[in-house]
C-alpha cells in the first residue's frame, strides 16, 4: 500500500501565515507512526486559506485550509490515520469553480510535490523533455517545436519565444548565454516566486533545453535578493541536478555541457529590463541601453544571449515532452497556452491561479476569485503592474489575451491582477504606480526621469484638491510624450496607469479637481472625520486611541475632533463601538 | 547619503555624529577590515562580474558598506573607486550607513497599499520613533519601505529580518515588534 502523504504548504506566504508551527505540530503528532510521510511543499495557490496542507491517501487528494496548531490533532486522528474526510475544513474541492476553471500546466507540480526532493519531480515526468530534446531532436527541431507551440514571452511584452531562440541560435559566435529573468519586481506579483519555490527543477530543465537549442553552455538565473527561500530551493535543485547528471559536463552521456549560476539582484526594479539586467550581471549599474543590437546578437559580455522569464522557461519542458501542437491547442489562436496570475486586492479568494488564455475577466473575478468581499461593487481590475492599466467594469467580458489587453490600454505584463472596489480611488491608484516607477527610474533618459516627476507632481496636486482643469490635458500630453521618447520599457510604459485611468475614469479626476472631493473616500487630504453627536455615547475610547491627540473631551463630555491636528489615520473610526464617527 | 571622511564637517563640530556609527567605525578599525575584504574577494575566482556579489558579501559581514572596506575592494578588483561608489549607491539593497540589528521592512506593494500598508508604516514610525529609512538610536531597529515582498495574498505584510508577517493590523504589529525588542 502506498504511504499516506501529508504536504504542508511552506512557501513564503504559508510560512508567514504560520506554516512552521503547523509543521512542528504535525511532526510531534506523527512521531513514531509508520506509513505516513510528512513533507513540505510549495504554494498551492490558495493564499486566502493559508496555512494549507494536502492529504494524499489511497489515491485521493484533499486540501485542507485555515489550519492552526489546534486543528492538527483532529486532522491526524480522523483524516490521516482514520478514513474520514473533514468536510468543513476543506479549502477547495476540485469540482468547485475556484479550481475547475483553472488549467494547471506551469503550476501542475506546485503544492503537490516536495520541491527539495528531485525524485518527486522525476516521478511526475521531470527531465523527460530534456532527455527527449538531447537524444531524439536536433537543436533546430527544438526551436521549431517551441515555434509550433506559439509560446509568447510571459514577462510582459509577449514576444514569440521560438523566434527569440532562433535569433540567438543563428547569431554568429562560439560562446552564447542563457539568462533567466527571475527579478520579479512588479508590486502585486508573485507568480515567479511560487514557481521557484514550488517547482524549481522545471525552471532548470527549461533553461537546459534552451541551452541545447541555441548552442550555449552557460546560464545565469537573476533572482531578487528579496526572495531568500526561492534562492535556497534553486540552489538545492541545482546541486541535485548536478549530482544526477542533468547539469554539468556530458549531460545524460550526450556530450552536452551546461553550467548554471545564480546572481542575486540588489534591489533595482529597472533590472527587470533585459539590457539593464545584463549590465547588472556584469557587475555594473543596472541601466538600460538602446536596442538594437538586441541581446540575441549582443547580450551578456557582448555575446549572443537568450533572455526569458521564469514562467516562459517553466513551460518549455512540458512543450517538448508533450509536443508543441498540444500546447497550441490550449488558449486562443494568437495567445496559446495558459497564464499564471497573482489574484490580489479586494477579492474573496486571493491567490495564485493558472487559466487558459482567452478566459474572460468576469470568470476570473467571480468564478475563481469568488467576487468582491462585503458585498461591495467591483470597480476595476489593474493588470500588468506599473506598466499596465485598469480595466473597468463594463469591459468585464474582455478575454485575457495579449492583443485584447493592449487594445484596452492595459498589457499582459507578468501577471499581477489587483482587484479594486468602490472604495478604491483611481487617482490614488494611478499615483501609487507612478510614484513607484518614478522612484525606480534609473535617470538615464530625460523623458522618464523628468517627465514622470512632473506627472507625479500634477497627480499629487489633484489628490490634495489643488488640481486645475488644464491638468487633465497636461497629464495626457506628458504621458504620450514619455511613451514615445523614453529609452526603455520602464519609461515607455510608466504613464500607462495614468493614461488608462484617465481613459475610463476621467470623471473621478474631475471630481477631485472641480469639487475637491474624492468619491471613493481614499484621498485623505480631501477627507474630514466627524463625530455624530446624536450617536456618540461619550465613552471617550476615541480620545484614547487618537495618536495625534486631536479629539477633545472627557468621559460623559462632548467629544470633538480638531481638524487641524487630525492625521486621518482612521483609528477612531475603527475603534468606535457605536459607529458614531463618519468620514466625509 | 554621507560618509564619515576624515576632516569632514561631521568631525569639525558641524553636525553631531551619531554615537552608534562612531562605535561601529571604531570596531572596524580594530578589526582591520582589509583582511576580511581580501578574503571575500579571494572567494570569487572569476573577477568578471564579481563587484555586486562582493558588495553583498561585505554587507553581510559588516551589516553595511563601510568606506574603508570599499576602498580595499576597489583596489583588489582593480576597478576605480568611483565605479564601486556608483554601484553601491545605485542599488537599493546597499547601505553606506550602519543599520539596526533588526531590519523591519514594510511592504508598500499594490495589494498592501490597497489593504492599509501605509497605516502599518505609520504605526511603526510612531512605535520606533524613526521615519522610514531611519535607524533607532540603540541600533536595534532599522525601518524601511520595500516595493513588494510578494506576499500579496496575505496583505498587508511586514518583514522583520527574514521572517514575513501577514494579515497584520496595527495592534498585531505592535505584538510582533515586542518579540524583537531588546
Amino acid at each position: 500500500m502506498e504511504p499516506t502523504r501529508v504536504l504542508v504548504g511552506m512557501g513564503t506566504c504559508g510560512i508567514a501565515a504560520g506554516a512552521r508551527k503547523v509543521m512542528e505540530a504535525f511532526e510531534k503528532g506523527l512521531e513514531g507512526i509508520e506509513g505516513v510521510e510528512l513533507l513540505p511543499t510549495g504554494c498551492v495557490g490558495l493564499c486566502e486559506k493559508e496555512v494549507v496542507a494536502e492529504v494524499q491517501k489511497n489515491g485521493d487528494k484533499t486540501i485542507y485550509g485555515d489550519l492552526t496548531t489546534e486543528k492538527v490533532e483532529r486532522l491526524i486522528e480522523e483524516a490521516i490515520l482514520g478514513g474520514d474526510v473533514i468536510e468543513e475544513w476543506i479549502a477547495a474541492r476540485p469540482e468547485e469553480p475556484i479550481l475547475a476553471k483553472q488549467e494547471r500546466i506551469v503550476l501542475e507540480n506546485c503544492g503537490h510535490i516536495n520541491p527539495e526532493n528531485m525524485e518527486e519531480y522525476l516521478e511526475r515526468g521531470g527531465y523527460k523533455g530534456l532527455e527527449k530534446a538531447l537524444k531524439e531532436m536536433s537543436p533546430d527541431q527544438v526551436v521549431e517545436e517551441v515555434k509550433i507551440s506559439g509560446l509568447r514571452g510571459r514577462g510582459g511584452g509577449g514576444f514569440p519565444a521560438g523566434l527569440k531562440w532562433q535569433f540567438a541560435r543563428e547569431a554568429p559566435g562560439e560562446k552564447k548565454y542563457v539568462v533567466c529573468n527571475a527579478d520579479e519586481g512588479d508590486p502585486g506579483a508573485f507568480m515567479d516566486r511560487s514557481i521557484k519555490e514550488g517547482d524549481p527543477h522545471a525552471l532548470l530543465e527549461g533553461m537546459l533545453i534552451c541551452g541545447y537549442a541555441i548552442g550555449s553552455d552557460e546560464g545565469y538565473i537573476y533572482v531578487r535578493a528579496e526572495y531568500p527561500l526561492a534562492i535556497k530551493r534553486l540552489k538545492i535543485a541545482m546541486q541535485q541536478a548536478e549530482k544526477s547528471g542533468y547539469l554539468g559536463e556530458n549531460i545524460l552521456g550526450t556530450g552536452f555541457n551546461f553550467k548554471l549560476k545564480i546572481k542575486e539582484g540588489a534591489g533595482a526594479f529597472v533590472c527587470g529590463e533585459e539590457t539593464a539586467l545584463l549590465a547588472s550581471i556584469e557587475g555594473r549599474m543596472g541601466r538600460p541601453r538602446p536596442r538594437p543590437p538586441y541581446p540575441a546578437t549582443r547580450g551578456l559580455w557582448n555575446k549572443p544571449t537568450n533572455i526569458n522569464n521564469v514562467e516562459t522557461y517553466a513551460n518549455i519542458p512540458r512543450i517538448i515532452s508533450r509536443g508543441g501542437e498540444k500546447f497550441a491547442g490550449i488558449g486562443t489562436e494568437k495567445s496559446t497556452g495558459t497564464k499564471v496570475f497573482a489574484l490580489t486586492g479586494k477579492i474573496n479568494n486571493t491567490g495564485l491561479i493558472e487559466v487558459p488564455m482567452g478566459i474572460s475577466i468576469r470568470e476570473i473575478i467571480y468564478d475563481i476569485g469568488g467576487g468582491i468581499p462585503d458585498g461591495r461593487e467591483f470597480k476595476a481590475v489593474q493588470i500588468g503592474g506599473p506598466s499596465g492599466g485598469c480595466i473597468p467594469a463594463h469591459l468585464l467580458d474582455l478575454p485575457i489575451d495579449y492583443d485584447s489587453l493592449v487594445e484596452s490600454g492595459a498589457i499582459m505584463g507578468s501577471g499581477g491582477l489587483v482587484t479594486m472596489d468602490e472604495e478604491t480611488c483611481m487617482v490614488d491608484v494611478a499615483w501609487f504606480f507612478l510614484n513607484f516607477t518614478q522612484k525606480e527610474s534609473c535617470g538615464k533618459c530625460t523623458p522618464c526621469r523628468e517627465g514622470t516627476k512632473r506627472m507625479l507632481e500634477i497627480l499629487e496636486r489633484i489628490k490634495a484638491g489643488r488640481g486645475e482643469p488644464e491638468d487633465i490635458e497636461k497629464l495626457k500630453f506628458l504621458g504620450r510624450n514619455i511613451v514615445d521618447t523614453s529609452l526603455c520599457g520602464l519609461g515607455q510604459t510608466a504613464p500607462n496607469p495614468v493614461l488608462s485611468t484617465l481613459r475610463f475614469f476621467e470623471d473621478e479626476y474631475m471630481a477631485h479637481i472641480e469639487e475637491q472631493s474624492c468619491p471613493a473616500g481614499a484621498c485623505t487630504d480631501l477627507l474630514r472625520y466627524e463625530i455624530v453627536q446624536e450617536d456618540c455615547k461619550r465613552c471617550s475610547i476615541c480620545v484614547k486611541v487618537c495618536p495625534a491627540n486631536a479629539i477633545s473631551g472627557k468621559p460623559k463630555e462632548k467629544h470633538l475632533i480638531n481638524q487641524d491636528l487630525c492625521t486621518k489615520c482612521n483609528a477612531c473610526l475603527e475603534k468606535c463601538p457605536f459607529d458614531a464617527i463618519v468620514k466625509k | 547619503m554621507e560618509w564619515k571622511i576624515e576632516g569632514s564637517p561631521n568631525e569639525q563640530g558641524g553636525e553631531k555624529p551619531k554615537v552608534g556609527r562612531q562605535l561601529m567605525e571604531k570596531t572596524l578599525e580594530q578589526e582591520n577590515c582589509r583582511e576580511k575584504v581580501e578574503e571575500i574577494v579571494a572567494s570569487f575566482p572569476e573577477k568578471k562580474g564579481a563587484l555586486i556579489p562582493a558588495l553583498q558579501a561585505i554587507q553581510e559581514e559588516f551589516g553595511y558598506l563601510p568606506r574603508p572596506a570599499l576602498e580595499v575592494l576597489a583596489k583588489s578588483l582593480r576597478v576605480p573607486f568611483s565605479t564601486v561608489y556608483g554601484v553601491a549607491t545605485f542599488y537599493a539593497q546597499f547601505h553606506l550607513e550602519p543599520r539596526g540589528k533588526h531590519i523591519v521592512r514594510v511592504c508598500m506593494g499594490t495589494a498592501c497599499h490597497v489593504r492599509g500598508g501605509k497605516k502599518l508604516l505609520e504605526t511603526l514610525e510612531r512605535e520606533l520613533g524613526v521615519e522610514a529609512g531611519g535607524t533607532t538610536e540603540d541600533l536595534n531597529f532599522t525601518l524601511e519601505e520595500v516595493a513588494c515582498i510578494g506576499a500579496c495574498g496575505l496583505a498587508p505584510a511586514v518583514m522583520v529580518d527574514d521572517e514575513t508577517f501577514g494579515r497584520l493590523t496595527p495592534d498585531k504589529l505592535t505584538e510582533v515588534l515586542d518579540q524583537y525588542r531588546q
